[in-house]
């Protein structure tokens, strides 16, 4: 009786069994990056085909890619909590990685800091301008690209293009960073036409397509027919906003995909450029410098080709601006400049160029955009 | 009944298997389940052409092989553990509360707000202090939802959720103003934590924090309140019929509001090590939506506190091998989600198999029984 009733347990236990030895024996399995010198890690914050920041790398990563001695491995969706320093060591415990890309500004402190100093032979490569030597293990670097510049380009194709003379701006938060590209991308709209305005809509997180969305919507609806973001993933905002008919300009990565028509230009990063040579340099037995930053002229950012709306007037303008900025020297926050609450910012002849320290903790927004930090 | 009573005890046989056999149903169906879990995705790695048997190594390998697996699947079991006890302890009156989360956030600022003025106070003495500022905070916080629930019949489940959303608003409001670090410039964080402040290692050899024991300790603590004490009991009447439980003149008022309470102190001290062990601020990247997935724990552990236990380990070792999944076989990272769905799917559905097998039942075991009913 007992055996009967034992049968098909039986026979699902031994299939468990069976299948837990299988998997038991098989678990050395590996020999996965052997054949490669050289293994660099990407770590994204966010899904790798964003159309956003994560994609910016992820770009990167797949230039690393294509070189010959190195393996690749990614691994996106990976929050800012102890999750990245077990995704870092992982990829060191596993996959013998000895050059690591964790990309998002979040990751630096305390993950890589917590990380680094165990890992002295791997070299943690951060994308933002946080290391110091006097803080900070040498086994980590920082890189960072004045992206700004990029916004104020996008600016002037926004002020040739706009008919109502009201921009807009999408904003995860009101930080530095972001309130530089606000501030640039308005100053460039005013190069064409001193009379314009930008709407600014701070969304309070970086990746909310729902807000982004209803905050591309308010936009439209006062009448900005030109809008920009800065959020991870500028997809929502850009597919919203070309579903308005607004001109839309591209941040991080190259939205025209999303909206052909629509799209004038978009400020990009190079991150292809920087990561073949950061890991040239390690190949070639280098090292690569702590603390780097570029703009335009340094291949840190680029430009999204000019869309089929830019007129040839706005197209001069763009190419002029842009020889000037590569020449180098060339400041968007310069004097007289007051912020929107009427303080002084810069007075007649002063000039903060885009290397300008002061501007990493601007914590204004200038005179013509509608908006408030606090 | 009768039958039991008077068929004699088969003392005698030494193994005692009609005692454990019962118990035994309780591990054996949910071991099963996991098992047809496992199989039932195995067939969706087959139809996409991948390997289950390199789905499984790399989960084991990741997971639960190396002591570096062990560091990364129990570093992220640690705030798992106490954001179930959020949802279980007020399970137990029959409350669904789901707003665990917002506990977490609110522990979490006021551990490191109060942190940031605490800068020349030793640790032995700031670093409690820390510790029940963030179990008050969300005591407070998710004690509120059982008192709208006691007093303005306010169903806890909505309140619960919407007060998380409330609560990750305000944290953002307070690190953002009021207690921004002025140094932290693109991202708003209170003050970092002085070295004294800060939780390390557990002397295990592996890196993880001391959140992992107060979360173990507080799983077996809540158990004992719940099972072996009149207070546990009391609550669990009031769970099962509340009309009883007053009739019975229990306090389940105060009861409640206590059970509501207490699991939002668990939670709150979640944010406490998150902010202590890992971060050393608070800021945006702590709200990590671990008290959802504290709400998936309790649920699968059928709000028993010291299943929590397993479920936790288990969970985390599957999300701790979402990596190697993406890097070796290149599946999305929504791989590992929709292998734990299936696994909890097939779990939820044993729940009907309890009580349909007779060789779990004690009067089976027994000898002179008659031929199996």
């Amino acid at each position: 009786m007992i055996k009967k009733n034992f049968t098909r347990r039986t026979f699902l236990g031994t299939s468990a069994t069976a299948l837990g030895a299988t998997a038991l024996a098989t678990s050395g399995l590996t020999g996965f990056a052997s054949a490669a010198d050289l293994t660099v890690g990407f770590i994204y914050v966010g899904p790798k085909d964003d159309f956003g920041y994560n994609q910016a790398h992820a770009e990167g990563a797949a230039a690393v890619k294509a070189m010959a001695g190195v393996t690749v491995i990614e691994e996106e969706n990976v929050p800012e909590t102890v999750d990245v320093q077990n995704t870092m060591e992982s990829m060191i415990n596993f996959d013998g990685a000895t050059l690591l890309f964790p990309t998002s500004f979040g990751y630096f402190d305390p993950h890589i800091l917590e990380i680094a100093p165990k890992h002295p032979n791997v070299r943690f490569q951060h994308a933002a301008g946080l290391w110091s030597a006097d803080k900070h293990p040498m086994n980590v670097g920082s890189y960072f690209g004045y992206i700004g510049m990029g916004q104020y380009l996008n600016g002037i194709t926004a002020g040739h293009a706009t008919k109502t003379k009201k921009i807009g701006f999408v904003a995860a938060k009101p930080i530095p960073q972001v309130l530089l590209n606000i501030n640039s991308f308005l100053l460039g709209a005013r190069q064409v036409d001193p009379e314009i305005t930008c709407q600014v809509i701070f969304t309070g997180e970086w990746s909310l397509a729902v807000k982004e969305a209803e905050a591309t919507n308010a936009l439209a609806d006062q009448g900005c027919d030109v809008i920009t973001c800065h959020v991870d993933g500028p997809k929502v905002v850009m597919e919203t906003a070309a579903g308005r008919d607004a001109f839309v300009c591209g941040y991080h990565a190259n939205q025209g995909p999303l909206a052909p028509e629509k799209y004038l230009t978009g400020a990009e990063w190079n991150w292809a450029s920087i990561y073949t040579g950061m890991v040239k340099t390690v190949q070639d037995g280098g090292s690569i410098d702590n603390f780097v930053r570029g703009g335009l002229a340094e291949d840190f950012i680029k430009m999204s080709p000019l869309g089929p709306a830019v007129s040839d007037a706005a197209r001069a303008q763009f190419d002029a601006t842009k020889a000037q900025i590569m020449a180098g020297g060339f400041a968007a926050i310069k004097g007289p400049l007051k912020d929107n609450k009427g303080n002084v910012i810069a007075t007649d002849g002063q000039s903060f160029v885009e290397t300008d320290i002061a501007l990493e903790s601007m914590d204004y927004l200038v005179e013509g955009v509608i908006g408030s930090i606090s | 009944m009768n039958e039991l009573a008077t068929t004699p005890l088969p003392s005698q046989s030494g193994l005692g298997i009609h005692k454990w056999m019962p118990r035994l149903e309780f591990v054996a169906i949910p071991i099963f389940a996991v098992i047809c879990g496992f199989l039932i995705f195995s067939i969706f790695l087959v139809l996409l052409g991948k390997s289950p048997i390199d789905f499984f190594s790399l989960v084991y390998k990741a997971g639960f092989s190396t002591p570096f697996s062990w560091q990364n699947t129990l570093s992220r079991a640690a705030p798992l553990l106490l954001a179930a006890l959020c949802v279980a302890l007020p399970a137990k009156l029959g409350l669904v509360v789901i707003g665990g989360e917002g506990a977490i956030a609110l522990g979490a600022v006021a551990a490191g707000a109060l942190g940031a003025y605490l800068t020349n106070i030793p640790g032995i003495i700031a670093l409690p202090l820390l510790f029940f500022s963030a179990a008050i905070t969300g005591a407070l916080w998710i004690g509120f939802v059982g008192f709208l629930r006691i007093k303005r019949g306010v169903n806890e489940t909505i309140a619960s959720l919407l007060m998380a959303y409330i609560a990750i608003a305000i944290s953002n409001h307070l690190i953002e103003s009021v207690f921004r670090d002025p140094a932290s410039l693109n991202k708003p964080s209170t003050a970092s934590l002085s070295e004294a402040l800060r939780v390390g290692s557990m002397p295990i050899g592996i890196d993880v924090h001391w959140g992992f024991l107060a979360g173990i300790v507080a799983c077996i603590l809540s158990w004992i309140l719940i099972e072996k004490t009149t207070l546990g009991f009391s609550a669990r009447i009031a769970g099962g019929n509340i009309r009883a439980a007053q009739v019975q003149g229990l306090p389940v008022a105060k009861l409640i509001i206590g059970f509501t309470a207490l699991g939002g102190a668990i939670a709150g001290i979640a944010g406490f090590y998150e902010v202590t062990a890992v971060h050393g601020s608070a800021n945006a990247s702590v709200f990590a939506g671990y008290g959802y997935t504290g709400i998936l724990i309790a649920f699968l552990a059928r709000h028993n506190a010291l299943a929590i236990i397993p479920i936790t380990i288990m969970l985390a070792g599957f999300e701790a091998s979402s990596g190697l999944i993406q890097r070796r076989m290149d599946l999305p990272d929504a791989t590992i989600l929709v292998f734990e769905g299936i696994v909890f799917v097939a779990i939820l559905f044993s729940e009907t198999l309890y009580g349909r097998f007779r060789f779990f039942k004690y009067e089976y075991w027994q000898e002179g029984r008659k031929a199996p009913v």
